[in-house]
């Protein structure tokens, strides 16, 4: 974190940023955003395995651009959505300076997205055994059971789009989910509309959610909701050969292949 | 109680589905009446919530039909939606929506026969699925309960 903090000071004091987004000590022990300013408040800045929201999110925040060029605290989840942001063109090269951050919390400096993106090779970004359990035990229930989970589980929704708000793809300025000419989602908090939101947004992130978990860690209720768009990454790993977010390729919605599988269609 | 006749949704594309099942009509081949026909521009134009949307109005069943691969009128669309249907199916199933109750299918502008087959099939299989209640009754909210004072 040493080398960190003095990168950071050092970035506000020659004032080739004006902020620094980076994680610091907020209530109840658990670390919030810091936006930092000034000099002398890099100390408050930190970082432990509990720093678990994307901080990404706020580089597409009008909010927050409007405080001046960024650095952002940058681990492995964070670098993946600014990736996926950078493909997406949200975000410049020259708009922001990236810190990433290991485990052990060692400064990583970046040139450049590309070394970003050569960087997270080391890092697939694939589902973990526990994660593959909790797919394999939902997708092994019946229909019936699977609708009754699902129903179960969202109806603890109260639609606070906290889920939406803490995460780095979602970050579109009128959503789907607020058009009321057609009325595609309704509005009240109840099964239905609870369940076409979910839907829906899994479908939204289908091949440009980076798997940060900032959704779930969001919710109120702590809903799973994002085995929804882990579900997702599972099938487009396997069906569609995706492999992650890259500066390189479309995105998986938006580009095809000749050969994709079509087994289901007569 | 007459047997349960499925109320079936197309949602086809306007350059091959839509042109074959006017092919059948004036093929005079005769087929299901159960199908509503939805025209749309292109199959890359039907959009996942459609389904649901349909599915929320009572539907028990689903065809979404357009042009064979690399015959699109746009070079591209019914790739792009294939894909969309690999993921979204993957999704309805997990989330326990009926997927055998929607059928894709490639159908040309001279496929009126296959178009008449999709559709009887179709309405076969959903007949022995019998009706879609589970979305329907999560639906039925919008009607019978009173939200909002």
């Amino acid at each position: 974190m040493v080398d960190v903090k003095k990168k950071a000071a050092e970035l506000l004091s020659s004032e080739a940023v004006k902020v620094i987004i980076g994680y610091t000590e907020g209530t109840g022990g658990k670390p919030r955003a810091a936006f930092i300013q000034n000099v002398a408040d890099v100390e408050k800045l930190i970082f432990n395995s509990q720093c678990v929201m994307n901080l990404a999110v706020y580089l597409t925040k009008a909010e927050i651009k409007k405080l001046g060029k960024p650095a952002i605290v940058a681990p492995v989840n964070v670098l993946r959505a600014i990736i996926q942001l950078a493909f997406e063109v949200q975000i410049q090269e020259s708009d922001i300076v990236v810190l990433g951050i290991t485990p052990d919390e060692k400064l990583v400096e970046f040139q450049s997205f590309a070394a970003i993106e050569s960087y997270l090779e080391d890092f697939k970004m694939e589902l973990d055994a526990k994660e593959k359990e909790t797919l394999a035990k939902i997708s092994g229930m019946s229909l019936e059971e699977r609708w009754a989970y699902w129903t179960e589980e969202l109806s603890e929704c109260f639609k606070c789009y906290a889920c939406r708000a803490a995460c780095p793809m979602c970050y579109c300025h009128k959503c789907a989910v607020e058009q009321n000419k057609p009325q595609w989602i309704p509005v009240a908090a109840h099964q239905l509309g609870n369940m076409e939101w979910h839907i829906m947004r899994a479908m939204h992130l289908a091949g440009r959610c980076v798997n940060c978990d900032a959704c779930h860690n969001a919710c109120p209720k702590g809903i799973n909701l994002n085995f929804l768009t882990k579900l997702m990454l599972a099938d487009a790993q396997e069906q569609l050969g995706y492999t992650g977010p890259t500066l390189k390729e479309g995105n998986l919605l938006s580009t095809y292949n000749p050969n994709d599988q079509e087994n289901f269609i007569k | 109680m007459s047997e349960f006749e499925p109320k079936i949704v197309a949602f086809v594309c306007n350059w091959c589905t839509y042109a074959g099942a006017d092919l059948t009509g004036t093929s005079r081949i005769k087929y299901a009446t159960n199908v509503k026909i939805v025209r749309f521009p292109c199959t890359g134009r039907i959009d996942f919530m459609l389904l649901l949307k349909a599915f929320g109005e009572g539907a028990d069943g689903i065809i979404i039909s357009g042009c064979h691969p690399n015959d699109c009128h746009y070079t591209s669309g019914n790739f792009h939606a294939r894909r969309r249907w690999v993921m979204f199916r993957g999704l309805m199933n997990f989330m326990g929506i009926d997927t055998r109750r929607v059928q894709f299918s490639w159908v040309s502008a001279a496929e009126g026969a296959k178009w008449a087959e999709i559709v009887n099939t179709t309405v076969d299989e959903v007949r022995e699925l019998g009706p879609y209640t589970d979305y329907k009754k999560v639906a039925d909210y919008l009607e019978t309960e009173v939200t909002n004072g």
